[in-house]
Order: C-alpha cells, then sequence, then structure tokens
C-alpha cells in the first residue's frame, strides 16, 4: 500500500510517497529527506533529541506518524538560519554554552522556539527549566540552556517591539 | 513494528465502521499507541487515524455552565485554555504536571483516558503479564514492584493507571461520551477504567470499535473552582509518572466543609476516588485532625502488592498536603512547578 503526503518542510512544499505507513516523521526527516540535523535519542518520546515544531507547536517527531501529518508545516534545526546568520535561539546558545557534546542541541533550540512562542514562561527560570524539561541534555548544560533561552526570548520580545514601531 | 494497514475516515461513522474489523485501533497523536507499537506489546492490523475528524477538536461552554471538551482537544490547549483552568483548576493544574511541553501539545483528551499502563512488564515481551497476554501470568508480582498498586490490584495484575488528567475528572463527576457499532453512550470516567480481578487485559468498560467522542464536566464542579488542588510526587521534579498524587476539591459553607471530592493516583489500575473520605469531611470544620482521618479512610483498604508498603503512608501524606493546600485556596496563578509539593513559592515547607 503506498500513501502520497504533502508536507511543507522549512518553508519548501514536499509531496512524499510513503511505500509503509509505519514511518515516522522523525525517521522520514533523517532517512528520506536527507534532514539529518533533527537527532533520534531513544526514540520513545523520553529525551527530547527529535523535538521539531509542527504547525508552529513543538512536538516529539519520534512518537508521531508521517501519514497522520499530511498537510502540516514542519519546521526542523536546518530551517531556522538564513545562511550565515543564525537564529537568534542559536546564537544565544552558542554565547551561553548551551552545550558540550551537541547531540542534544537541535531538540534543545527547536524546544526552546516553541517554549518561547508559548509564552508560558514570562521570564522566569524555574518556569524555563520546567517546560523545558522534555529535553534532557546528558552532558549536563542545563544551566547555559537555561541562560540561553533567557537571554533569547529578550532578543527576541525586542525584535518584535521594534518591528511594532 | 508490526505492517499494519493506515486508514483515514473523515467521518465518526466512517472511523466506527472501519474500527468494527477485530485487529483494528484508533490513533489520535500516538504518543502512546506507537510508543507500544514499536516495542511490539500492541500489535494492531488497523489503525484507523482519527485525528482529521471534524469537530472534535472544540471546547463548549453548555448552558448550565458545564464544559464539553471534544476528545481531540490537545493536552496543552486544554490547560492554558483561560475560562477552562479558572473554572476547573485542579484539572488544568493535573495536566500541565503530566509528560513534557511537547508531549503536552500532541496528546489529546481520549488518548490521555485511553493511555495504558506503564508497569515495564506490560511493556517487556520477554516477560509475563496477564494485561498484555492474558492467562501468561504476572512477572510484577515478584519482580521490581515498588511503584505497583496498593489498592483494588489482584493476583493477577498490580498494574497503576499512569494518567494524572483523570484523578481530578474522577474527583469532579467527568463523563465521557461514546459512540460505538451500537449507538451513543455516556460512562462517567469513574466507570471507564476497571479494576484487573481475574481478566486485567480488559483495561476500560469500552466495548471492541467504540470511540470516545467527548469529555464533560457538570456545572456543579465549578463550584470547587476556589479551593481546589492536585499534588503528585514524582522521583524527579518533572517529567515523570506519579508515584503517588490526590486531587482534592473544597466547598465551605459556614466555616464548614459543605463538600469534599478526593481523588487518588498512582495508587491503582484506576483513578481513586475515597468517596467515605469525603463523607467524613462533610459538614465538619477544615482541620488537621479532620484531614488525618480522611486520609486514614482514604488508604483504609490498602495493602502492599510487593515493595511498596511506603506507598500507602505517603499516599495518606499527600491526601492531607492535597487538602491542605485546597484550604488556601487556589492558587492565583499556576504555580511554576504545577502540582509538585518542591514548590519554590516562599513560605512553602518541603514536609507535610
Amino acid at each position: 500500500m503506498s500513501l502520497s503526503i504533502s508536507l511543507t518542510i522549512n518553508g519548501q512544499a514536499r509531496t512524499v510517497v510513503l511505500d509503509d505507513p509505519r514511518v515516522t516523521l522523525l525517521d522520514l526527516l533523517r532517512e528520506r529527506l536527507d534532514l539529518p540535523g533533527t537527532k533520534k535519542g531513544c526514540d520513545r518520546g523520553q529525551c527530547g533529541a527529535c523535538t521539531v515544531l509542527v504547525d508552529g507547536r513543538r512536538i516529539n517527531s519520534c512518537l508521531a506518524l508521517a501519514a497522520s501529518l499530511d498537510g502540516a508545516e514542519v519546521t526542523t534545526i536546518e530551517g531556522l538560519a538564513e545562511g550565515e546568520i543564525l537564529h537568534p535561539v542559536q546564537a544565544a546558545f552558542v554565547a551561553h554554552d548551551g552545550f558540550q557534546c551537541g547531540y542534544c542541541t537541535p531538540g534543545q533550540i527547536m524546544s526552546a522556539i516553541g517554549l518561547i512562542q508559548e509564552g508560558h514562561a514570562n521570564g522566569d527560570p524555574e518556569r524555563i527549566r520546567e517546560l523545558m524539561s522534555g529535553n534532557i541534555c546528558r552532558c549536563g548544560a542545563y544551566q547555559g540552556i537555561t541562560e540561553a533561552i533567557l537571554e533569547a526570548q529578550k532578543t527576541l520580545a525586542e525584535g518584535n517591539r521594534r518591528d511594532a514601531a | 513494528m508490526n505492517r499494519f494497514d493506515y486508514i483515514r475516515p473523515a467521518s465518526v461513522p466512517e472511523a466506527i465502521a472501519a474500527a468494527a474489523v477485530p485487529g483494528s485501533a484508533y490513533l489520535a497523536a500516538g504518543t502512546n499507541l506507537l510508543d507500544l507499537m514499536k516495542v511490539g506489546t500492541l500489535r494492531p492490523e488497523r489503525v484507523i487515524d482519527i485525528t482529521r475528524l471534524p469537530d472534535l477538536d472544540r471546547i463548549e461552554w453548555l448552558p448550565d455552565g458545564g464544559v464539553r471538551i471534544g476528545a481531540m482537544v490537545r493536552n496543552s490547549d486544554l490547560a492554558y485554555d483561560e475560562r477552562f483552568a479558572r473554572m476547573f483548576p485542579a484539572v488544568a493544574e493535573a495536566l500541565l504536571s503530566g509528560a513534557s511541553a511537547q508531549l503536552r501539545n500532541a496528546a489529546t483528551v481520549g488518548g490521555n483516558l485511553m493511555q495504558r499502563t506503564r508497569c515495564a512488564y506490560f511493556h517487556d515481551l520477554a516477560s509475563a503479564c496477564n494485561r498484555r497476554l492474558a492467562g501468561s501470568g504476572c512477572d510484577a508480582r515478584d519482580g521490581e514492584n515498588r511503584l505497583h498498586a496498593v489498592l483494588g490490584w489482584s493476583e493477577h495484575c498490580i498494574a497503576t493507571h499512569p494518567s494524572d488528567f483523570c484523578v481530578p475528572l474522577v474527583a469532579l463527576d467527568a463523563v465521557v461520551e461514546v459512540e460505538g457499532p451500537h449507538g451513543g453512550r455516556e460512562i462517567p470516567v469513574d466507570l471507564l477504567h476497571v479494576l484487573p480481578g481475574a481478566t486485567p487485559e480488559r483495561a476500560t468498560a469500552l466495548a471492541p470499535g467504540e470511540l470516545i467522542i467527548a469529555l464533560r464536566l457538570p456545572a456543579e464542579a465549578t463550584g470547587f473552582s476556589g479551593n481546589a488542588r492536585y499534588l503528585k510526587l514524582r522521583e524527579r521534579t518533572s517529567y515523570a509518572f506519579a508515584v503517588v498524587s490526590a486531587a482534592a476539591a473544597l466547598e465551605f459553607e459556614g466555616g464548614q466543609i459543605r463538600k469534599a471530592r478526593i481523588a487518588l493516583g498512582g495508587v491503582a489500575a484506576k483513578p481513586w476516588r475515597a468517596r467515605e473520605a469525603e463523607a467524613a469531611l462533610t459538614g465538619v470544620p477544615a482541620s488537621r485532625e479532620a484531614f488525618a482521618k480522611a486520609a486514614e479512610l482514604a488508604l483504609a483498604d490498602a495493602l502492599p502488592s510487593g515493595d511498596n508498603a511506603f506507598k500507602i503512608e505517603l499516599a495518606r501524606r499527600i491526601v492531607v498536603r492535597a487538602l491542605s493546600l485546597a484550604v488556601e485556596g487556589t492558587p492565583k496563578i499556576m504555580p511554576a512547578l504545577p502540582a509538585s509539593p518542591f514548590s519554590t513559592t516562599a513560605g512553602v515547607t518541603h514536609v507535610a
């Protein structure tokens, strides 16, 4: 049984023919669409390394059936930078040492973008830690991650104010 | 994962017709189903994708003040719905204490109600599990069982129901609307999940092919909105299932408790409503002694199923603590650590 689905991935319309409905969004991105920036950690929704935005919301791509997401808009880590210019969250992770080995980092950054857009942390480090608890960092870079998100949140809010002015 | 046919029906009747074929499973977000399919605990031959069914993603306020929540409403959308969180704060708090932000963005109301136990033996195909394969035995009985049930368990199964959301739902008399091959019906959430007895392979009261389409909370439950809490003890601060948890909701009249609602999580194969404890609190002033007595009554029938006798005393303390927090009143804003006893709010102690 083959199944054709349409996705917009990092702004680009893609039509994918699935020869097998078992493929998850994570495996579709990594194995079939040449987007290996999204990482496979536990593959069971426990580590957050596979976090991407689907229709603007952060989810675990390992627990999403690609066939079920027909028509969705997906943003991965590859879709953030504009040429050499990093996304403010990426830049903040670099500035604050928000990683060591880097394996969880794409998931951390996508999750951080989702968190900032959701707007429930209000610059409170405790709320940031709580709302980032779905992203595990084996190197223990949590302090830098929290600081990076605090700064990126400020940078993005200032950018929005400038845009509005 | 086994091979399966993927079916995407366009309406509820089409979905029910598709699921009438044995070996079918309904797929919502898939955060639990896909996980169980990856390890082989569940092997459906047909997966019926219900995420596109019309009108199931709405929160509707009913003329009498109650609320009807479509089965496909996502956990985060419900928890952050301003009116919902104000009317049913313990439910919102329970939702935000469960899973992670990513999972809450995907997971649905119906899927949360239908999630399976996290008992490791249910997930491990090399272990005997009556819930996964009827009659195969229960390796949890003599296994790693410190987090297993202390109420309502049987020799055949000692698993617990993992949901946080369902605990305040049971306390507040929520009802699910179900459609199936033989028409529609309603089931109180308290009767949706069933105790294992001799048939633990049957986790819910749903008949094959039946589908939850909505959840309702009655207007009466909004009367507790000023004094309602959910409290959840975990082995780490966040993103963990409950060791034990409790929902407590109180209504006062002239300095006395007019109505009390108490339910426990993590202690049984279903969210555990403590009706005798509620009755003992009705018509008395709130006091430490009254709460201690209520906690005794709530756990009166508890028995360890393994290395988990500590959960009984822990559950008593969580009941007292949840009731004490309910008396203090629902917090004006959602705590930074929802449902956590380790609140960072100044002045809150870490010991009950």
